[in-house]
């Protein structure tokens, strides 16, 4: 045992990460976003990305999106830590249900002439991205589509004069007729 | 609109307060005014249901909430001011929540208009608090102040309980508005935890407990929590299935030490016979405890052979630190009862006979043993003669943090649950001495004992005070080595024995502060003195600071050594200089 001197013991485990993605249904009150990136903060668990908006307000529920990274272990551990606290209705994990669609919609902004504008032009109607705004030295894109999807836009625009980019992180729903 | 002058339901916020605590049978309050509390006080001076009590430092009657609650297993109530009463209640509150007592603490706050203005004792208290509690409102309208009062006894007191905070700013407390007495629907929805297990699983759990050569049980403060009846079921079970019993420190008392299946504390300070039982097993019942990391030593050393049945109230322990076979959520009393009854009409009782020889090899270790010494007291002794002297006695006993506490764990047999508060999770000094204070205000006729050390007993010393006001005559048995022990022992194991501020320099004449206090100081230094003063210290009937001078540079063992298994204990008669310092070289060169 090559450890410090000490009586915890120290090695971290090494098990492979997974990427999930959660659906929080949640009881719409003050604090409710706090204590859930409370939890996330203090546990050292990770947020790759989170969204947040009331879905029914009569009955004053809220619908947050977050995905995580971890071993299959500290998965488990982050749904159990939601479902426990009280505002929290359920936790569906979208990735082990593998029937859910995720979107994600982003902004892109582009400055340039030529080649260049002609070119990001041409990319964005490959990928259907819409321009929201244009000006003789500049385009702002809209485009939604999974997280892969829109990287690999944004990778795309990077030589051609990328600017600036607002995401608003993954939103998902189950397939089929059933709700979460 | 209808009149209301004369509807009883209508209050002020301040009076919807007591009104509450009133409706949740609440008898005893542990607080400490201020600014923000005030409408509340005034309330209570002008009523004599609820008897508030008086500490002298809030984290005192967060403590002494505690330990009304664990040796009752009704919740524990306290009531402090904004700013720095809340911030004073913070360990108490994490206190609380790692070891699942069930508090209900309010706290005062600014008046609403004047939040997040910085103003005077103005603190975020629900930001503050969030990590540390279960739950927290704070509440914004006196007209929902009722129903937020009754959710925070039920989040307190139901699934696992743990400690909640309701923050009141003071124009709520002043406002008039309606109450009602506690009905369901006061909860949200989104909360019921789960409290029956699964028929299945419970089968699945008898069938593997039946076919098990190597059982054990590993049982824990959830057993506890659940009630005295989980604690009859837990004993029951052990006696129809002839298995090994082992328990946390935190679950002492939920099987009798006297008990034939009883193995002693399991963990890092824990017997050997329970650590290699544990290690060695091939069937493991763990109920309500949560294998923490003193509990399992080195995590892929663990118990490596066995299969895990785990029953737990909560969720998120299952398969935290160690993946279990059969996992069963629920409440530990309900789920032992199911898993009885299905036990008793489905399965034999295995054959286990091989087991208990091994087990009485093990045990034939001794490893609590120590040298005896005629000159000096050795603090094993101490317990042990506290113990003796006590013993059919109603006692209670809570504890500080270090070698004392772990001493106490070993050395005294406890018999029943309810009856041991210590501060296992947080592991608070300071916790012992305020804690017997709440035990005392609970049971006025029993004998209270904080077992101390003379660093920890210092941190809430001023809780003598109350002790005297209120006539509560708390011992106060101070292992008294003069050095902080426990941090001194790793200094010696694990640093090359500097032992850098571990001495206190100026300890204070013990049997003088007493007396300050208006309590009753004793001191012993001869083992020869000992009995006859622990009698005398019982005989008194007011508080007692009793300081037990005690072999300086004893270490606490047996002891899992850094990064080992359950399997590779350092025991006393074992632990030469030598033999310690090649069971702890890590990656410092130690001397
Ligand atoms: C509030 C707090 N601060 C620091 C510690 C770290 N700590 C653990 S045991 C210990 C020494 C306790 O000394 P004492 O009360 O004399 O008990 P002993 O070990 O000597 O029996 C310390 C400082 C702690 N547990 N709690
Ligand atoms: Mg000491």
């Amino acid at each position: 045992m090559n450890q410090p001197a000490s009586a915890y013991f120290l090695e971290e485990r090494h098990d492979p990460n997974e990427t999930h993605t959660l659906s929080v249904l949640v009881q719409n009150e003050p604090g409710v976003l706090a204590r859930v990136i409370g939890l996330f903060s203090g546990r050292g668990y990770n947020i790759e990305s989170l969204t947040v908006s009331e879905t029914e307000s009569q009955k004053h529920l809220s619908r947050i999106t977050i995905v995580t990274t971890g071993t299959p272990m500290v998965i488990e551990q982050i749904k159990h830590q939601l479902d426990r606290m009280i505002p929290v209705y359920r936790v569906v994990d979208m990735t082990l249900t593998g029937r859910s669609i995720e979107r994600e919609l982003a902004m892109v902004k582009v400055r340039g002439t030529g080649d260049h504008r002609v070119e990001a032009l041409r990319l964005a109607d490959a990928f259907r991205a819409r321009v929201i705004d244009a000006t003789t030295e500049s385009f702002v894109f809209e485009i939604t589509g999974n997280t892969a999807k829109i990287n690999q836009f944004i990778d795309l625009m990077r030589p051609l004069g990328l600017v600036e980019v607002s995401r608003t992180g993954v939103a998902a729903i189950g397939r089929g007729p059933e709700g979460m | 609109m209808k009149d209301k002058s004369h509807d009883p339901n209508q209050m002020t916020g301040a009076a919807m307060i007591v009104r509450a605590l009133i409706d949740h049978g609440v008898q005893h309050l542990f607080g400490y005014p201020g600014g923000a509390v005030l409408p509340i006080y005034d309330e209570i001076f002008q009523q004599s249901e609820v008897e508030h009590i008086l500490v002298r430092h809030e984290q005192g009657a967060g403590h002494a909430a505690e330990g009304y609650a664990r040796s009752t297993g009704k919740p524990g109530v306290v009531l402090v001011t904004s700013g720095p009463g809340a911030t004073n209640m913070v360990t108490a509150l994490t206190d609380a929540l790692m070891d699942s007592i069930p508090l209900v603490c309010i706290t005062g706050q600014v008046p609403t208009h004047l939040i997040g203005n910085d103003a005077f004792q103005e603190c975020d208290t629900v930001g503050i608090t969030r990590p540390c509690t279960k739950h927290n409102w704070l509440v914004r309208n006196v007209n929902d102040l009722a129903k937020v009062l009754h959710e925070a006894f039920y989040v307190a007191t139901s699934g696992r309980p743990g400690p909640v905070v309701v923050d009141v700013p003071k124009d709520v407390q002043f406002a008039v508005g309606t109450y009602h007495p506690p009905r369901k629907s006061d909860v949200h929805i989104s909360y019921s935890p789960r409290v029956k297990g699964e028929a299945a699983q419970i089968r699945k759990a008898v069938a593997l407990l039946a076919s098990a050569k190597r059982p054990v049980i590993y049982s824990g403060g959830g057993v506890i929590n659940s009630g005295p009846e989980a604690s009859r079921l837990l004993r029951e079970f052990a006696e129809v299935t002839g298995f090994p019993i082992t328990s946390t420190l935190m679950g002492l008392g939920a099987y009798p030490a006297s008990g034939k299946n009883w193995l002693g504390m399991l963990g890092m300070h824990g017997t050997y016979e329970a650590n290699m039982t544990m290690h060695d097993c091939d069937v493991m019942l763990c109920v309500g405890a949560r294998f923490d990391d003193r509990i399992t030593g080195r995590i892929d050393a663990f118990s490596p052979g066995s299969k895990k049945i785990h029953i737990d109230i909560d969720p998120s322990s299952i398969n935290k630190n160690i993946r279990v076979d059969v996992p069963i959520i629920g409440d530990a009393g309900n789920v032992l009862g199911d898993l009885l009854q299905v036990f008793k009409a489905e399965a034999k009782r295995p054959d286990i006979k091989a087991w208990w020889q091994q087990i009485a090899q093990w045990r034939a270790r001794n490893s609590l043993s120590y040298r005896k010494n005629n000159d000096i007291i050795l603090p094993q002794y101490a317990i042990q003669r506290l113990f003796e002297l006590t013993r059919g006695k109603d006692t209670y006993i809570t504890t500080e943090v270090g070698q004392h506490q772990m001493w106490a764990a070993q050395f005294y047999g406890f018999e029943e649950p309810h009856r041991w508060m210590t501060s296992g999770g947080l592991g608070t000094m300071g916790y012992g001495l305020p804690a017997a204070v709440g035990v005392q205000v609970a049971h006025p006729d029993s004998l209270v004992i904080d077992i101390a050390g003379d660093a920890s007993v210092q941190m809430t010393i001023q809780e003598m005070s109350t002790a005297v006001q209120y006539e509560l005559p708390i011992k106060i048995f101070i292992l008294n080595n003069q050095y902080m022990g426990m941090v001194r022992q790793w200094q010696q194991l694990l640093h090359g024995n500097r032992l850098s501020h571990s001495y206190t320099e100026a300890l204070p004449d013990f049997v003088k502060l007493a007396e300050a206090y208006g309590g009753v100081g004793l001191q012993v230094i001869k083992p020869a003195d000992l009995d006859g003063a622990i009698k005398e210290m019982i005989a008194i009937k007011r508080p007692v600071l009793f300081d037990c001078r005690v072999a300086a540079l004893e270490n606490c063992f047996p002891m899992i050594p850094s990064g080992k298994a359950h399997n590779e204990m350092l025991l006393p008669e074992e632990a030469t200089d030598e033999a310690t310092a090649t069971a702890f070289a890590g990656g410092k060169a130690l001397v």
